[in-house]
């Protein structure tokens, strides 16, 4: 009898210090991300402009839509969702998760693949390949705006050498290639990223499993796509969409790299133009909101399909 | 033995591909940084020289060795703060069973998804409420919306993977959960703090929109801004030189670190993702 009353004063206690423990955390999180999240759709409702943001006053969705009569049955829309610059980002931020992704995930496997083998000087290939994931993003934008100078680049050099381009080409500068500029940055950067996820996938694939196959005669392409790609499936599925959400607000890279042009502007560089550059305080908070909302489906979408073990149930 | 030959030749061509595509880049900057004057404007693919003035020319303007001083003061602290907050958290989050468990992990782990944007006009009201605004700590405080959440995350996943039998002694002597944390648990989470700490510092240090927007002035500045803003008096006297040898001089930390602790880089950024 005395050993149950105890053991609930003990777990009550314990649950008790729980709350205490959290405590701290949780309020942290609650004035840096619920209450700002909160506050920018509210702002998104309302007239707010930089200088005045406690006189902003609620103005429905004009912010996102509005049609604007002009009196003679003839009138237009105006909002974010009007405007075709915001579709152009849309699209632009769209094209550039699905490319940068694709191509990473690919180059991370073929990478990941290679550093799963045993070879001499392992280590040293692996360090090596995560020095463009640890160099800050500014950094990788300015020596690649160098490398792809359109008068002393190094890169149209090579590409002049080889005799794959006849004349040097203006890669962050002339619109037709500033999006591939980017994304060639992009995926040089984050590649490595998307290869450790996948070499991990990869080392808890059992190594009896290869030697079998070995026995067996089986060829290499057909072991990969019958054993090893189905296991490694859910460690690739993962990383995907973990990348997927990031491309998504990509922002640093466009900014610094190709500065104001319609051809690479992306979904989080048109909110912060519209917030601080041209003082469109609601305006640029409703385009804040709209990418909140695509990016809050995918990962609601993508906990639901996993079934995530968060209770720690199964560990 | 021919098939093999080509086989092991093809095989160590693409591991050379693969590490020289990834030290190039960072190469070429080193090589660019060690150029002035006409030599910069020649494309060379081996070192000439080495002119120092680049760096010299760097360091000797002040206001960029108080940039870097920023960029170390912000990244320390918030490492601190948040290994702080996270260790507690995550103690309660993997050693306790309470009501709410999952929905609360669920929660902080949908805050590290938050795009940065979509809380920056909210927080930028929140700053100039706290009249952080540039300020450094405007930044400490405006990271842990990244910092909090992966670090939580990968704490409670490495807690829950130590055995119940190490703290049930301690519970049984009566110990308080703050003197478990203390006694048993911190010996053991070396290990997975140093990842998080690391993985948080680099981070921090690389951190580009807050610090765009929460700073104003040149000497509050950190250094992914201070480079982002190194400019000539027109487009045509962009000062490469200076900009590579800036940017050499915050990287080269950040690649030492790799170097070291590669191992621990690794299990951490695998941390979490994996096991989902």
């Amino acid at each position: 009898m005395t050993g149950t009353t105890t053991q609930s004063r003990l777990s009550r206690n314990r649950t008790r210090s729980a709350w205490l423990f959290l405590a701290p955390m949780l309020v942290t999180l609650a004035i840096v991300a619920a209450w700002p999240l909160g506050r920018t759709i509210w702002f998104s409702f309302t007239d707010a402009s930089l200088d005045m943001m406690n006189e902003a006053r609620w103005v429905g969705i004009r912010n996102y839509l509005e049609y604007v009569s002009w009196g003679d049955g003839q009138g237009a829309y105006y909002g974010v969702l009007a405007d075709a610059r915001w579709w152009r980002s849309v699209w632009n931020t769209v094209m550039f998760s699905v490319v940068s992704v694709s191509f990473e995930t690919l180059f991370g496997l073929v990478i990941a693949l290679v550093l799963n083998q045993s070879f001499k000087g392992r280590g040293i290939v692996r360090a090596a390949v995560l020095i463009p994931w640890a160099i800050p993003t500014i950094v990788s934008a300015k020596m690649w705006a160098w490398m792809m100078h359109d008068q002393f680049g190094i890169l149209n050099d090579m590409f002049e050498t080889v005799g794959l381009i006849s004349k040097p080409i203006a890669w962050t500068a002339s619109p037709d290639t500033a999006m591939i500029a980017v994304l060639i940055v992009d995926i040089w950067k984050t590649t490595p990223f998307m290869a450790l996820l996948i070499l991990a996938g990869l080392q808890m694939v059992p190594r009896d499993m290869y030697e079998a196959t070995k026995l067996d005669g089986i060829p290499a392409f057909r072991v990969f796509r019958k054993v090893t790609l189905p296991l490694i499936m859910p460690a690739v599925l993962v990383a995907v969409v973990f990348r997927t959400l990031d491309a998504l607000r990509v922002f640093d890279l466009v900014y610094v790299l190709t500065p104001n042009t319609d051809a690479t502007r992306t979904m989080s560089v048109y909110a912060r133009e519209n917030l601080f550059d041209y003082d469109q305080f609601a305006y640029g908070s409703a385009a804040s909101t709209l990418l909140f909302l695509v990016i809050a489906l995918i990962t609601i979408g993508f906990i639901m399909a996993t079934r995530m073990d968060l209770e720690g149930e199964n560990s | 033995m021919k098939p093999n030959f080509w086989k092991r030749t093809g095989f160590y061509a693409l591991v050379a591909f693969i590490v020289l595509q990834a030290i190039f880049p960072f190469y070429y900057a080193v090589l660019t940084s060690l150029e002035s004057g006409q030599a910069l404007f020649e494309v060379n693919y081996l070192p000439k020289k080495l002119d120092l003035s680049n760096y010299a020319g760097m360091l000797s303007q002040g206001v960029f060795g108080k940039q870097i001083l920023n960029s170390v003061f912000v990244a320390t602290v918030v490492v601190i703060i948040s290994l702080f907050l996270a260790v507690t958290a995550s103690f309660a989050l993997a050693r306790i069973r309470f009501r709410g468990r999952g929905l609360l992990l669920l929660t902080v782990l949908s805050v590290s998804m938050f795009p940065q944007i979509a809380v920056l006009s909210g927080l930028f009201e929140v700053i100039r409420f706290f009249n952080l605004f540039n300020s450094l700590w405007s930044l400490i405080f405006s990271y842990m919306i990244f910092t909090l959440p992966f670090t939580v995350w990968v704490l409670t996943t490495f807690m829950r993977s130590l055995p119940i039998e190490i703290e049930e002694a301690a519970i049984m002597d009566g110990a308080s959960s703050f003197t478990i944390i203390r006694k048993v648990f911190l010996p053991l989470m070396w290990p997975a703090m140093v990842t998080t700490g690391l993985l948080a510092f680099i981070h921090a240090w690389n951190e580009f929109l807050f610090a765009l927007t929460f700073l104003s002035t040149d000497g509050q500045r950190t250094v992914p801004v201070a480079i982002a803003m190194i400019s000539g008096s027109s487009e045509f006297e962009v000062p490469w030189g200076n900009i590579m040898a800036a940017s050499v001089i915050v990287t080269l930390p950040l690649v030492g670190l790799v170097l070291i602790f590669q191992r621990k880089i690794v299990s951490g950024l695998t941390a979490g993702a994996v096991k989902g």
